[in-house]
C-alpha cells in the first residue's frame, strides 16, 4: 500500500468540503476519482498534500504514505515529499507555469530543489525529460518560454516537470479537461506509457467517465465531500451499486451504442453536503427514512455508501 | 526586438515635435499676448523690441516663427531670460539639472527600497497585523501633500527643534557634490525623505495588490507542488512577476520628476533645481525660460516612456515576442 | 424540407487569421444541425457569421429565403426576432446588474412585444417553460447555479418565438448531471415550439445526442456532413475517423464494440499557418501526393458530403480516387 487515506476531513469554517474520505492506492496503480462540482475531489488531494493555504482551513484524518502520516508532518518535511515523492499537476496548462522563466529553468529548479546536482546536469536531465514526453527539438525547446508552447505541449512540459524526480505517486487534477479531444488522447497515452516506464502510481481526478473507464484500475466516486462508491474499474462500471453512479452513467451522452431520445437525469444541482444525512439524499429517487443518517462506505473489494438493501439495487 | 526599439524611438521623436509645436502655439499664437515684449525683457525700449521682432520673425507667418524659435533654442542657444535681462536660458537650465538629479535619484532609491519592502511585507503577511499597519503608513505617505509635509519638516528641523534634536540639520539650500559629499547628502536628507514618503506609499500599495494577485495564480500553486520553499516562491516567482508593472511605473515617475515635477519639494527646501526654476519663471511669466523648461520636461517624460516600453519587453518575455 | 438557413462560401478573416475558410451549409427547418470540431476549427466564428453577429469577409447567408449578408443594422432588426443565440458562458452572457426577469424581458421590450403587463405575463410563462419558478424572477445572476443561468439564457432566446436558435457550446461549462437536464430542455423546447437548432459543440457525445445531421469542421472548413447515426457508425473523412476514435469511451459491459484508435501526430494547427492543398494532409494517415497540392471540395458522396480525395465509404479506405462502395 503506497498511500492510505483514513477519514480525511477538510473544513473551511462551518463549511465541510471533504467529509470523512477513505481510500488507498497501491504501487503502480491508477486510481480514478470521479465527481462533479462540490464533490471535494480536488480539495481532498490538495489537502493531503498540504497545498491548501486558505486561512482558517482545518484538515484532519490520517494520511499514511510510505509509513509516514503526511498530516502530522511539519511543512518543511512535507516540502521534501512534494515534488519528489508525490507530484501534482493541475487542469489548465496555460497558466500552470511561471511566465518569466524558461521551461528548462523551471524543470531544473524542481530537480535542484530535491537533489544535489549541478546546473548543467539538471539542464541535461530537463532536455531528456522533454524528449521523453514527446516534445520535438527538446534541445532548443528547453530554452523556450511557456507562452511559446501550445496547450498540449505545455501540458506535456508540466508532466515532464512533475516526473523529473521520479515520484512514486502522481496526482493529476483534471489534466486533460482543458485540452482538445485528440490532444487529450495523446496525453492520456503518454501518462499510461510513463506509468509503465517509471512505475509511478497515478491518482486521476476527473469528471469524465470515459477517461476513467479507459485509464483507471480502481475507481472512486465522490459526491458532496464523501466517497459514495469505490472498487475495481470493471466492477464499478459493469455493476454500479450507488444511485449516484447510476445517474452519472445514465446521463452521459454516448459516442457509441444506442441513441436515447431523452437522457436520464438526476434532478437538482450537485453541491457539497449539508447537514448530517446522506449528501445525495435530496436528489435521490430512492430516498427513504434511513437516509437522514449518512451511510458508511461498506463492502470488501467493491464498496458503496448506501442504505438500500442488496435486492433493491437495480437501476 | 531591434525593429521594436527603432519604432518606439521614432514615435518618441514625433511626440516631441508635436509638443514643441503645441508649446510654441500657446505662447506665440495666444491672442492678447505680445511675444515680442515677453522675449525682449522687462521694460525693453522700442529699438530692442524691433530687433526682437526681426530676430524671431514675429511679423512672419507662424511656421517661420516656429522655425526661428527652434533655431534660437537649439542652434544659436542665445535665448535670454525675460526677467533677468541677459541671462541665457539654456545654461540656466543646464546648471539646475544636477540639483534636480541629486534630489530625484536619491529619493528614488529610498522610495523603491521602502516601497518594495513594505509592499512585499504587506502582501506576504496578509491577514496578520503587519498588513494593515504597513498600508496605514502608505496611506499616510500618499495623503500628506509634499508642500505641507516639507514645510512642517522645515518647521521642526530648522526652527522648533533646531537647537536640540536637529542641530545637525544644515540651513536650506544646496551644496554641490564636488564641493563636499557629506554636506551634499546632509542638505538633501530631508528633501529625499519628504519626496520619498509620498512615492513609497503609492508603490507599496501597488506592489501589495500585484503580489496578492500573483500569490493566487496557478503558477504559484505549481511552484508549491514542486516542493519549493515559501520564501523562494515569494521572491523568485511571485515578486518577480509583480515587479514588472512596478518597474514600468517607476520609469514614468522618474522621468516626470527629472523633468521638473519635484517642483514643490525644491521650492520648499530651497533647492535651485529645474523645478524651482520653472516655478519662478511661471510666477514672472518669463516666457523664454518657460519655453525652455517645458521642452526640457517634455523631453524627459517622452524619453522615459520610450525607455520603459523597451524595458518592459526585456522583463516580460510574453511582450517581447508579441513585439 | 426547405432550407431555413443557407450559407454559401462563407469566409471570415481576422487580419492574418483565416477563421472560416469557405463554408457552405444548409439548415433544414425543424432539424438540429450539429457543428463539431476542435479549437481553432472556426465553429464559433461560423455561428456568429450565420446570425450576422459578425460581418462576413465574403460569401452569403440566407435566412428564410432572404439574403441577410449585407443588411444594415436597422434592416436586420426585424430578422433578429427569427434568429437567436445561446452562449457558452452562462455568467458572462447575463448582465450582472439586471435581474433574471429583466434579462428575459429585454428582447420583448426591444421588439415592442406589448405593454408592460403583457411582457410580464410572457416572462412568467417563459420561466415556467424552462423550469424556473416565479421566485427566480427578481434574483440576480450571481444567485443562480450554472445550469439555472443557462436556463435563463434559453428563456431569453426563445422569448420572441424565433424560428432558429444557434447555440454556441451551451453545455460545455456545466456539470454532467446538469448538462443532461439542459439537453433535455433543448429537446423539449424543439418539440413544443417547433424550433430549428444549430448546435455548436466540441463534445462528440453531446453532439451525437442532440443532432439530426452533423457538420465536422477542421481549420475553418467543413470536412464532412452526414446524418448523425451514419457519421458515428461509418465516418468517411480521415479526420472524423481519428476524432471519433480519440474519444474515451465508457465500457459498461453493454457490449458496444470499441473503435480502433487512430493516433494523430502533432497538435491542432494554427489558423494563421495554413497547410497547402488539403488542410488536414500533414496529419492525415492516408494522405497522398494529390492532397498536398489540391484542396478537396465538399462533394456529395452517397448520402453524405465529404471534402476528401480518398474518403472511406462503408469502412473501406479508397485508394487513388476510386470509390469503393459497399
Amino acid at each position: 500500500m503506497l498511500l492510505d487515506v483514513q477519514d480525511l476531513r477538510v473544513r473551511f469554517g462551518s463549511f465541510t468540503a471533504v467529509d470523512g474520505l477513505s481510500f488507498s492506492v497501491r504501487q503502480g496503480e491508477v486510481l480514478g476519482i470521479v465527481g462533479e462540482s462540490g464533490s471535494g475531489k480536488s480539495v481532498s488531494m490538495m489537502g493531503l498534500l498540504g497545498l491548501i493555504r486558505t486561512p482558517g482551513a482545518e484538515i484532519s484524518g490520517k494520511v499514511t504514505f510510505r509509513g509516514r502520516d503526511l498530516l502530522a508532518l511539519k511543512d518543511r518535511e512535507m516540502r521534501a515529499i512534494r515534488g519528489k515523492e508525490i507530484a501534482m499537476i493541475f487542469q489548465d496548462p496555460m497558466t500552470a507555469l511561471t511566465p518569466v522563466y524558461t521551461v528548462g529553468w523551471q524543470i531544473a529548479e524542481q530537480i535542484r530543489a530535491h537533489e544535489k546536482v549541478s546546473r548543467s546536469e539538471a539542464r541535461k536531465r530537463a532536455i531528456g525529460l522533454l524528449e521523453e514526453v514527446g516534445i520535438p527539438a527538446p534541445g532548443k525547446r528547453v530554452d523556450a518560454y511557456p507562452h511559446e508552447f501550445s496547450g498540449g505541449m505545455r501540458q506535456r512540459a508540466v508532466i515532464a516537470m512533475a516526473l523529473s524526480c521520479s515520484p512514486a505517486l502522481l496526482i493529476a487534477d483534471e489534466p486533460t479537461t482543458a485540452l482538445d479531444v485528440t490532444t487529450q488522447a495523446q496525453i492520456l497515452d503518454l501518462m499510461r506509457r510513463l506509468r509503465d516506464d517509471h512505475g509511478s502510481a497515478i491518482v486521476m481526478i476527473t469528471h469524465d467517465m470515459g477517461v476513467v473507464s479507459e485509464t483507471a484500475d480502481q475507481v472512486l466516486v465522490m459526491y458532496g465531500g464523501r466517497a459514495v462508491e469505490r472498487g475495481p474499474r470493471q466492477a464499478v462500471f459493469h455493476h454500479p451499486r450507488h444511485p449516484y453512479t447510476w445517474g452519472l452513467l445514465d446521463s452521459v451522452p454516448r459516442v457509441g451504442g444506442p441513441r436515447v431520445r431523452r437522457l436520464a437525469t438526476i434532478p437538482g444541482t450537485p453541491g457539497a453536503s449539508t447537514g448530517g444525512g446522506c449528501p445525495f439524499a435530496d436528489r435521490c429517487a430512492h430516498r427513504h427514512a434511513a437516509c437522514d443518517e449518512a451511510p458508511p462506505l461498506v463492502g470488501t473489494d467493491h464498496l458503496d455508501a448506501c442504505w438500500l438493501p442488496a435486492e433493491e439495487r437495480t437501476r | 526586438m531591434l525593429g521594436y526599439i527603432t519604432k518606439r524611438f521614432g514615435a518618441a521623436i514625433l511626440v516631441l515635435f508635436a509638443i514643441s509645436v503645441l508649446v510654441f502655439l500657446i505662447f506665440f499664437a495666444t491672442p492678447g499676448v505680445d511675444p515680442a515684449a515677453r522675449i525682449a525683457g522687462k521694460n525693453a525700449d522700442p529699438a530692442t523690441l524691433a530687433q526682437v521682432r526681426a530676430s524671431f520673425g514675429l511679423d512672419e507667418p507662424l511656421p517661420i516663427q516656429y522655425a526661428m524659435m527652434m533655431k534660437h533654442l537649439f542652434i544659436t542657444h542665445d535665448l535670454t531670460s525675460f526677467v533677468n535681462r541677459g541671462v541665457m536660458v539654456i545654461p540656466q537650465i543646464i546648471d539646475a539639472i544636477p540639483i534636480t538629479l541629486s534630489l530625484v535619484v536619491g529619493a528614488a532609491v529610498i522610495w523603491m527600497v521602502l516601497g518594495v519592502v513594505m509592499g512585499t511585507l504587506a502582501g506576504a503577511m496578509r491577514g496578520t497585523l503587519v498588513d494593515p499597519l504597513v498600508m496605514l503608513l502608505g496611506v499616510f505617505g500618499v495623503s500628506l501633500p509634499v508642500y505641507w509635509l516639507g514645510e512642517v519638516v522645515n518647521l521642526i528641523t530648522q526652527k522648533e527643534l533646531h537647537d536640540s534634536v536637529f542641530s545637525w540639520v544644515p540651513p536650506l539650500g544646496y551644496v554641490p557634490f564636488s564641493q563636499s559629499p557629506g554636506q551634499w547628502a546632509l542638505h538633501l536628507l530631508f528633501p529625499w525623505l519628504t519626496l520619498a514618503l509620498l512615492y513609497a506609499g503609492i508603490y507599496a500599495r501597488l506592489l501589495r495588490g500585484e503580489l496578492i494577485n500573483a500569490l493566487n495564480e496557478d503558477y504559484v500553486r505549481t511552484a508549491r507542488a514542486k516542493g519549493l520553499s515559501e520564501r523562494r516562491i515569494l521572491i523568485k516567482h511571485a515578486l518577480r512577476c509583480s515587479l514588472i508593472p512596478i518597474v514600468s511605473l517607476f520609469g514614468l515617475d522618474f522621468g516626470a520628476l527629472v523633468g521638473g515635477a519635484a517642483l514643490l519639494t525644491e521650492v520648499v527646501f530651497g533647492l535651485p533645481g529645474v523645478g524651482k526654476l520653472t516655478y519662478q519663471a511661471l510666477q514672472n511669466l518669463d516666457l523664454p525660460v518657460i519655453m525652455g523648461t517645458v521642452l526640457y520636461a517634455a523631453f524627459f517624460v517622452v524619453l522615459a516612456n520610450a525607455v520603459v516600453d523597451v524595458l518592459y519587453a526585456r522583463l516580460d518575455p510574453r511582450v517581447r515576442h508579441a513585439a | 424540407m426547405s432550407a431555413l438557413l443557407k450559407a454559401t462560401d462563407v469566409v471570415k478573416h481576422f487580419k492574418a487569421v483565416q477563421a472560416v475558410n469557405g463554408v457552405s451549409l444548409e439548415v433544414r427547418a425543424g432539424e438540429t444541425l450539429g457543428v463539431v470540431g476542435e479549437s481553432g476549427c472556426g465553429k464559433s466564428t461560423l455561428g456568429r457569421c450565420l446570425v450576422r453577429l459578425t460581418d462576413l469577409t465574403s460569401g452569403t447567408v440566407e435566412f428564410d429565403g432572404q439574403d441577410i449578408t449585407t443588411l444594415s443594422r436597422r434592416r436586420l432588426r426585424p430578422i433578429r426576432k427569427g434568429v437567436q443565440l445561446v452562449f457558452q458562458d452562462p455568467y458572462a452572457s447575463l448582465n450582472p446588474r439586471r435581474t433574471a426577469g429583466d434579462a428575459v424581458a429585454e428582447p420583448l421590450r426591444v421588439h415592442k412585444y406589448g405593454d408592460a403587463a403583457a411582457i410580464r405575463r410572457r416572462v412568467a410563462e417563459l420561466f415556467d417553460v424552462v423550469g424556473l419558478t416565479r421566485a427566480h424572477l427578481d434574483r440576480y445572476p450571481h444567485e443562480f447555479s450554472g445550469g439555472q443561468r443557462q436556463r435563463i439564457g434559453i428563456a431569453r432566446a426563445v422569448a420572441l418565438s424565433p424560428k432558429l436558435v444557434v447555440a454556441d457550446e451551451p453545455v460545455s461549462a456545466l456539470d454532467v448531471s446538469v448538462q443532461a437536464q439542459v439537453l433535455n430542455l433543448f429537446a423539449d423546447l424543439q418539440e413544443e415550439l417547433g424550433l430549428t437548432y444549430v448546435f455548436i459543440a466540441h463534445d462528440l457525445g453531446v453532439v451525437r445526442h442532440v443532432s439530426d445531421r452533423i457538420a465536422v469542421m477542421y481549420l475553418g472548413e467543413v470536412v464532412e456532413v452526414a446524418e448523425a447515426e451514419r457519421l458515428y457508425d461509418a465516418p468517411a473523412h480521415p479526420y472524423t475517423r481519428a476524432l471519433l476514435s480519440a474519444v474515451p469511451e465508457i465500457d459498461d459491459g453493454s457490449g458496444a464494440p470499441r473503435r480502433e484508435r487512430i493516433v494523430l501526430t502533432g497538435d491542432v494547427p494554427n489558423p494563421i499557418d495554413r497547410p497547402s492543398g488539403c488542410s488536414f494532409h500533414p496529419r492525415c494517415p492516408v494522405a497522398q501526393a494529390r492532397c498536398r497540392t489540391e484542396r478537396p471540395a465538399l462533394r456529395v458522396v452517397g448520402e453524405r458530403q465529404v471534402a476528401c480525395h480518398y474518403p472511406s465509404i462503408g469502412g473501406n479506405v479508397a485508394a487513388h480516387g476510386t470509390l469503393v462502395v459497399d
